[in-house]
């Protein structure tokens, strides 16, 4: 929901970031407030899964250029972690396993630790385990897999609604989701929609990477945003990504 | 004749001068023996193929005394290494220790007790040092010469209790030889339990010298769990045979998180028809340590079965070596034998060496080998840092998953518990303390 009064939580100048000395985000620009659902769409290779790498600090990424403020905070000058305490969340385009580490135990130390962070209590197994038993219905996940090894033998559906779970139960003012759509059948991205949904409050906003138009009907946005060649090109409403659906991305292109 | 300290001669000679244990006439006769055989192999020498990667420098710098005294500890000072709910049998600097063992829930169908009280025992005399290698190998004959007791577990029915031998070393004004000994029988369709434990108190410059023998009669079944938590100043060499008759089942859970040198020596031989063993290993260290797991298994008989994992992770400029070789004999068609080596390094300076070796003179056979060494993998560490984990946390969380494959398998949920946590102090404690690195 768009209120230009609202707090500015994330302010993108002038991005530029390479991978091994290859110039990838060339001037990106975005604000995003208290509230807003954002979508960045382009084609394969136009740079949105790098910038929401370089937001979130994956080491891969170095910022060659421009800035971005969290919350008031210089977002670069923060570690990874430091970040996601502050109230950063990616949801992985692909989700690792990690064998031997079981669901539930991640969940609770990464809960406790932004918990600490915050000035409050940590939760015990017990009363971690009804937070975590009221959460994981947002994704209608079995509770089996809280016990199991994250991710470990998990299908491509029920990682991203893992990562969702993860989502639900660090609360972050930002989310950004990378291509959190991508191999879902049409009943897991309905899951995945509405986990996200019943998440939005006024305080908080996402930031969905996709490169269809079809979670756009799940999750509507308040803006798309097209980015291609390392730049966002267009900016738009809700309409644009139907046009985009309609007439592919090339007429972009020829216009810019 | 004067040598020079710190040398291989020296340590050898110091080792020689051991305290002589007066035994009965069968023991005595193998004791001599075992002094004659051990002046002839000496210490191993980097030029010793089997020792080329163990650097037992460390080792040659002390002159080990033997354990003149006995500290006198309560079960207060070894409290953090008792295991509730087991048959428990402690031994303290070498030594039985009545006070602190507990064998009240020992049951019917097994004896858990004082190798020495019971020489005159048909069943040990039948038994002891047939299986260890003490002609063959130093260490092995050290021992065999100079133990002042040891362990007899002999088990005849289905005992659901786990076995505790816990060997505690103290700190002594002298580094001091040990000489731990177990001799373990299972009887025709018997099923038991047993952990080996090493540990150690207050950072004393022990040198434990462990022997342990096991002798499975037909479809008898032992999980055997071996664990080697000495202190790091502390030196251990272990050796254990495994004789294993037709059906019986074997699974053996080894780890090494102590000492400043160790090597572990696990030697199984399937004796009998259709005979499945699971040779579960991990070695973590850090510092400086080293630690050696060799393991040797051998298919002698058909339809043989055997299982091994190996773990390594090594911290700081610590040193792991897997050596892993399996033969099949002529006669063992049939056999099935899997095994894989992984490792991980955690540092730069660490190293890792692995070695599997199949010898096969058989074509009936399916054997699968591998080995991989790896360090943490930074995706999962990045997934685990955008949750908020520091990277001091998250990579003790991935060191720790990798180690608990294998000590989840470690059939004493207790001990599992326990373990987890002495492995997350032993990395928190070296990264605190980096500086000896």
């Amino acid at each position: 929901m768009i209120n230009k009064g609202s707090k500015i939580l994330l302010e993108v100048k002038n991005l530029k970031a390479e991978v091994a000395g290859v110039e990838i985000l060339k001037g990106v620009d975005l604000t995003v407030r208290a509230g807003e659902v954002h979508a960045i769409m382009g084609i394969n290779g136009s740079g949105k899964s790098t910038f929401s790498k370089v937001l979130a600090g994956h080491p891969d990424y170095a910022v060659t250029g421009g800035s971005a403020t969290f919350q008031g905070k210089d977002l670069f000058s923060l570690e990874p972690e430091e970040r996601a305490r502050a109230g950063l969340f990616l949801a992985f385009q692909y989700p690792v396993e990690i064998p031997g580490v079981s669901n539930s135990a991640l969940l609770r130390l990464a809960y406790n630790t932004l918990q600490t962070e915050r000035g409050l209590e940590e939760l015990d197994p017990l009363e971690f385990e009804d937070l975590v038993q009221e959460k994981i219905k947002v994704v209608e996940m079995d509770a089996s897999f809280l016990s199991r090894s994250v991710n470990e033998g998990f299908s491509g559906g029920e990682k991203k609604r893992n990562e969702i779970l993860q989502m639900a139960i660090l609360e972050p003012r930002l989310a950004i989701l990378d291509e959190t759509d991508s191999g879902l059948d049409i009943d897991a991205l309905r899951i995945v929609a509405n986990g996200v949904n019943s998440l939005l409050t006024s305080d908080n906003a996402v930031v969905m990477v996709t490169h269809y138009q079809r979670l756009l009907n799940y999750i509507v946005p308040d803006y798309v945003h097209v980015m291609d060649g390392g730049r966002i090109v267009r900016t738009g409403g809700k309409e644009l990504a139907l046009e985009l659906e309609a007439r592919g991305y090339d007429w972009l292109r020829a216009a810019a | 004749m004067t040598l020079e300290p710190g040398t291989r001669q020296q340590c050898f000679e110091q080792l020689l001068l051991g305290k002589t244990v007066k035994s009965a006439g069968w023991l005595e006769a193998i004791r001599v023996e075992a002094l004659e055989r051990a002046r002839v192999l000496n210490l191993p020498s980097d030029r010793h193929d089997d020792w080329r990667l163990t650097d037992l420098s460390a080792l040659f710098q002390h002159g080990f005394q033997p354990a003149a005294s006995f500290a006198g500890l309560s079960l207060s000072n070894i409290d953090k290494f008792l295991i509730a709910g087991t048959i428990r049998l402690v031994f303290v600097d070498g030594s039985f220790s009545r006070e602190l063992s507990d064998l009240t829930l020992t049951e019917a169908g097994v004896t858990v007790t004082s190798l020495v009280e019971c020489f005159g025992d048909a069943q040990i005399e039948a038994q002891f040092a047939r299986h260890a290698p003490y002609k063959q190998d130093a260490f092995a004959a050290l021992n065999t010469r100079f133990f002042e007791d040891g362990a007899w577990v002999h088990v005849s029915g289905e005992v659901s209790t786990p076995i505790h031998i816990l060997h505690v070393s103290t700190r002594r004004d002298m580094p001091t030889a040990l000489y731990p000994r177990a001799l373990v029988v299972l009887e025709p369709n018997s099923r038991a339990i047993l952990v080996e434990d090493y540990a150690g108190l207050d950072g004393g410059i022990n040198f434990s010298n462990a022997v342990t023998e096991v002798v499975l009669k037909d479809h008898a079944q032992l999980q055997h769990v071996r664990v080697q938590r000495e202190e790091n100043n502390a030196f251990h060499i272990g050796h254990c045979s495994v004789e294993s008759g037709r059906g019986s089942v074997y699974t053996a859970t080894s780890l090494a998180f102590g000492a400043r040198m160790s090597r572990h020596t696990l030697h199984v031989k399937q004796q009998g028809e259709g005979v499945e063993m699971h040779l579960n290993g991990l070695a973590l260290i850090a510092g400086r340590q080293i630690a050696d797991t060799h393991t040797l298994i051998e298919h002698a008989a058909p339809r043989g079965k055997s299982v091994q994992l190996h773990k390594c992770i090594a911290d700081g400029s610590a040193h792991a070596i897997f050596s892993g070789k399996i033969v099949v004999h002529p006669g063992a068609a049939g056999t099935d034998s899997a095994q894989s080596s992984r490792n991980l390094l955690l540092s730069g300076k660490a190293r890792i060496d692995t070695q599997p070796q199949l010898e096969i003179f058989n074509d009936d056979v399916s054997c699968k080998h591998g080995a991989t060494v790896g360090q943490i993998d930074a995706d999962a560490l990045f997934f685990l840092k955008s949750r908020g984990l520091t990277e001091e946390r998250a990579r003790s969380l991935l060191t720790h998953a990798f180690a608990a494959e294998i000590i989840d398998r470690i059939p004493v949920p207790s001990l599992v518990d326990s373990l987890g946590k002495t492995i997350l102090e032993r990395m928190n404690g070296d990264r605190k303390s980096g500086v000896r690195t």
